[in-house]
This record gives C-alpha cells, structure tokens and sequence, in this order.
C-alpha cells in the first residue's frame, strides 16, 4: 500500500501525479475462504478490515453486487452523532463515534470527519420535554448534548429562522458538538484499501444467487455470479436486501424495505456550519465542503426496492427547509436520489449471530446506519471472529424480536432517525 | 408519486392513500395457545419480497374503503387489486405470467 501524506502528495506533483497504484487489488475469487462478507459498503468493509486488523484473520473475501459502495453508503446525508435515548444505543453509537474521530489516521484515509456540531430542533412543547430527556439521559451515559435556547440556537447557526412567523416555532434545540458529518465515499474507499492491504480480497460485480447448507444446517459456502465460493462462515451486511440475502438461507427476517430521499442542491459558498434535524417538521440539512447542501427526506409509504421514491415527500422536506431557512428559497435541487433502507420494527438494528449455524448477520440500520459505520463493523468483526457477540452489541440480537426485549427507538424518537 | 388503482375509485394520485403493510397477516385465533417464536413471527417477521408483494391499501381521503393490491417492489407497478377477505392471489403463478408477457 502507498501510504498518503503531505510529503508523498508534494513529491509526486512533481511528476504530474503519475505513479499511484491501484488502491485496492481485483483479484479472481479463491474456491475457499475462512470468512465471506455478502455486501461491499461501508459496513461490510469495516468489518473485513477489523477482521484482519484486530482478529488477525486475513482469509477473508468480501463480495459486493455492484461497485464498492454504491448502495446507502453512496446514497446517505452523511450525518454522525450518538445521541440515542436508551442506554445500548448509546453505548453503540457513541463507540462508533469514539472510531470516526481516530478514523482518517487509523486508515492512513482522508475520511473528512468534520465535528461542527448536530442540532436537533423541538417545535412543541413534547419536543422540549423528549428532548431535555434525551440531554439528561445521554449526559448520564457519557454522551455530550446540551439544551440551547433559540437565541443561543441562532448564535450557532446564524441562517436559523426563530421568529414567530413559522407555522411550528422553534422552541429550542439539543446540540452534541462531537457530532457532524464525513465524506461517505471516502469511508467505503479508505475501508477497502486498508482491508485489502491486509489481505482482504474485494470482489466487485459478482451477486450471490444463494447460500449453500450441509446437512448438519451450517453453512459451506455460497454461489455467486463468478462460481461458488466455499466457507465455513458468512457475514450478511446487505442493508436493504438483506431480506433477499438472509432468505436464501431459509431465515426469515423481522425487516422491511423502505426508500429513503435525499437531494442535493447546487453549490454554493459556505454559509452553513453545522448539521441541523427537525424531527417535527422533517428535515436535515448540513453543506457538504464542495458547497452543495445536503438534504435529507422520508422514507416512503410502501414496501420497495426502486431506489427512487415519490416527489411528494422530497417536496414536504423542502417546504421545512424553506420554512426554517428562508434565505435558501430561491437556491436550486440539483439532484436527488432514493436508498433502501433495512427498517426494523423497533428501529434498532440486528447484529449477530442467526439460527443457522456460520452465517452471522448485520442489518436493520433503518434510516441512520452511516453514523455507526466503524462502530458496526468493529463489533460485527468480534462476533464473527469468536462466535460471540461483543458486550456492545449483545442486546442487538435478532432474537429479541421474540423475546420481546426491543430497543425501542422507534417510540424514543417518534420518527425514522 | 404513484397512480394507486382503487377498485371503487379508479386510478387516483398516492397522496389519498395509506398504506396498509403485507396483507394476509391474520391475528391468532387464540393466541394464549402460541409459544413465543409464533407470536414473536406473526408480530414481526414480514415477507419483504423483491417483486411480487400483496399488501393493504386504504383510499383514506376518498371512498374510505379497505383493499388489498399486489404490487412489484421493483418496478412499483401495481399487478392486480382484489377485496378484502379474498384468497390471497398465486404470486408465483402471476409473476411468472408476467414474466411470459415481456
């Protein structure tokens, strides 16, 4: 692996920049593997590479239908905080963002981690009381977030609207200033190059077509577009088809497929400094460092895989945005695009092992899995690895949905998050 | 936006409806009678096809009434639309009829 820093930047500018290898091999699959890892995004990435980094085991494949992050790795408004009510949630999400900040060293990888803060805004008086909840309830698990009054709100976020005019007011706001956004290409990229330095063969454009069972029930292998591929465990991190993937070894899962908008507008200069989410009114919107803002939508009503939703809820989105931000209303979309999401019934997501016996599973991220992606994996590689769950993500399990131990989130945040 | 086809109504903009989830999901006759793993399906575990999906429709801000659609996850595209209480259709047998078609 050609390391990047400033010195090796300045030396090959010097030669037009020529010389740079590939970042990752493309290597023809091997017949056997210890490890294979079903889903080339950000997840699945992260967990090949904390498989060879931390556990050492470098046998390991990870098979992506399409190109490396080109699903909801791709597709996300790239927010990160860890701001969740209960206390598994926050222990997850902040070990994920405890990794963002030491990620772009650890990966000798430019991710952009950016922590310029994530304000959430309450517009009724049940929102200042959710919200004043969660403040104490993560502060009481090590979490920073804090309660800002509109005014101090504006003072952090200038183009804020506080006035009186709006339909829903805003009454207030929670802030994490650890939380903000990073380059979500980069996330996939740096993950793949420092995985496969390690060993890790990245196969792109091969989709499994199924996974192959012994008679004791244990997995032996699975069946791609390029052979079959024999192993004696398997990791499923296939956000939205995760169904599809997960029903080929005959589990049926507690899942369904959502599309999630998100859009773009032309870029403009900096004049957004921080991430911004109003649950009520529904909007995200951060500005990305080419300029453009960055906004988030609804997912759609329906059950679906087309990677594009309805004009209706990108248009709800903006009317919010327009309302709260009204210097933006005569700023043009320059794109928008759909994601399928893996939503779970509690919004929390499934990691760990499954009734079949090698195939380990990693799914249900719903609307916010990019904020957990290093955590994710960290944990996923561990279970993988001693074919046990990590303390972390031991709640996560798929069996609670039948034990009835939920981690609601779902009810804690009153919408997707 | 989708064009819903409401068998009372007939084609009419998504914004009427709400949707129902995956339909043919019948509450236990007596539930007290399921182990945890048959409650903890009947509540939680969903189809989630990639293609050919039945599920429940309501014409919320129209005729009010209630009925069930198969529609393709893929393409979005409504299949057939049936009543309430029908059988559920063949999914395979029509799926494949449409596959003849293309």
């Amino acid at each position: 692996m050609q390391r990047f820093s400033g010195f090796s930047l300045l030396r090959r500018a010097f030669s037009d920049h020529r010389g740079w290898s590939e970042q990752w091999r493309s290597p023809e699959p091997r017949p056997e593997y210890d490890i294979v890892i079903i889903g080339g995004g950000g997840h699945g990435l992260a967990t090949a590479y904390y498989l060879a980094k931390e556990h050492g085991l470098r046998n390991v494949a990870v098979i992506e239908r399409a190109w490396l992050g080109g699903g909801n790795t791709g597709r996300n408004t790239t927010i990160i905080r860890s701001n969740y009510l209960f206390d598994e949630s926050a222990a997850l999400y902040d070990h994920a963002l405890k990794l963002w900040e030491g990620l772009s060293q650890a990966l000798n990888y430019n991710v952009m981690f950016s922590p310029r803060g994530v304000m959430m805004l309450a517009h009724t008086v049940h929102d200042v009381q959710v919200f004043k909840r969660h403040v104490h309830a993560n502060r009481l698990n090590g979490v920073d977030n804090e309660w800002l009054t509109p005014a101090e709100a504006k003072q952090f976020c200038p183009p804020l609207n506080i006035g009186g005019d709006m339909r829903y007011p805003m009454l207030g706001a929670a802030l994490q200033r650890r939380g903000g956004t990073a380059r979500h290409d980069a996330v996939a990229w740096g993950y793949a190059r420092a995985a496969d330095a390690l060993g890790v063969d990245i196969i792109q454009n091969c989709e499994v077509t199924a996974i192959r069972r012994g008679l004791s029930g244990a997995v032996e292998g699975v069946e791609t577009a390029r052979g079959l591929i024999r192993t004696k465990k398997i990791g499923v991190v296939a956000a939205g088809h995760s169904s599809v993937v997960m029903a080929m070894a005959g589990v049926r899962m507690p899942i369904e497929s959502y599309p999630l908008q998100a859009l773009v507008s032309e870029p403009v200069k900096p004049i957004f400094p921080c991430v911004v989410m109003s649950n009520t009114i529904h909007a995200y919107i951060s500005q990305s460092d080419k300029g453009e803002l960055v906004i988030g939508a609804g997912t759609d009503a329906y059950v679906s895989y087309s990677q594009r939703g309805g004009l209706h809820i990108a248009s709800h989105t903006i009317e919010a945005v327009c309302e709260l931000f009204p210097t933006f209303r005569r700023l043009r979309m320059l794109r928008n695009w759909g994601g399928i999401v893996d939503v779970t019934p509690d919004r929390s997501p499934i990691i760990g092992k499954t009734p079949v016996p090698g195939l380990y599973v990693n799914c249900g991220w719903g609307t916010g899995g990019f904020k957990a992606t290093p955590g994710s994996g960290h944990v996923f590689a561990w279970t993988i690895a001693k074919d046990e769950p990590h303390p972390i993500n031991a709640p996560f399990t798929l069996e609670r949905f039948r034990d009835g131990y939920l981690i609601d989130e779902a009810a804690a945040a009153a919408v997707a998050h | 936006m989708l064009l819903i086809p409401c068998p009372y109504c007939g084609l009419r903009p998504e914004i009427e409806f709400r949707y129902g989830g995956e339909a043919h999901i019948a509450r236990p006759a007596d539930p007290t009678a399921l182990d945890d793993a048959a409650w903890g399906a009947f509540l939680y575990l969903r189809a989630n096809p990639k293609g050919l999906h039945a599920e429940r429709w309501r014409h919320t801000h129209g005729c009010g009434r209630f009925f069930n659609a198969v529609r393709d996850t893929v393409s979005d595209k409504f299949v057939a639309t049936y009543e309430v209480g029908a059988p559920k259709p063949d999914l395979a047998a029509l799926a494949a009829a449409r596959h003849e078609r293309k």
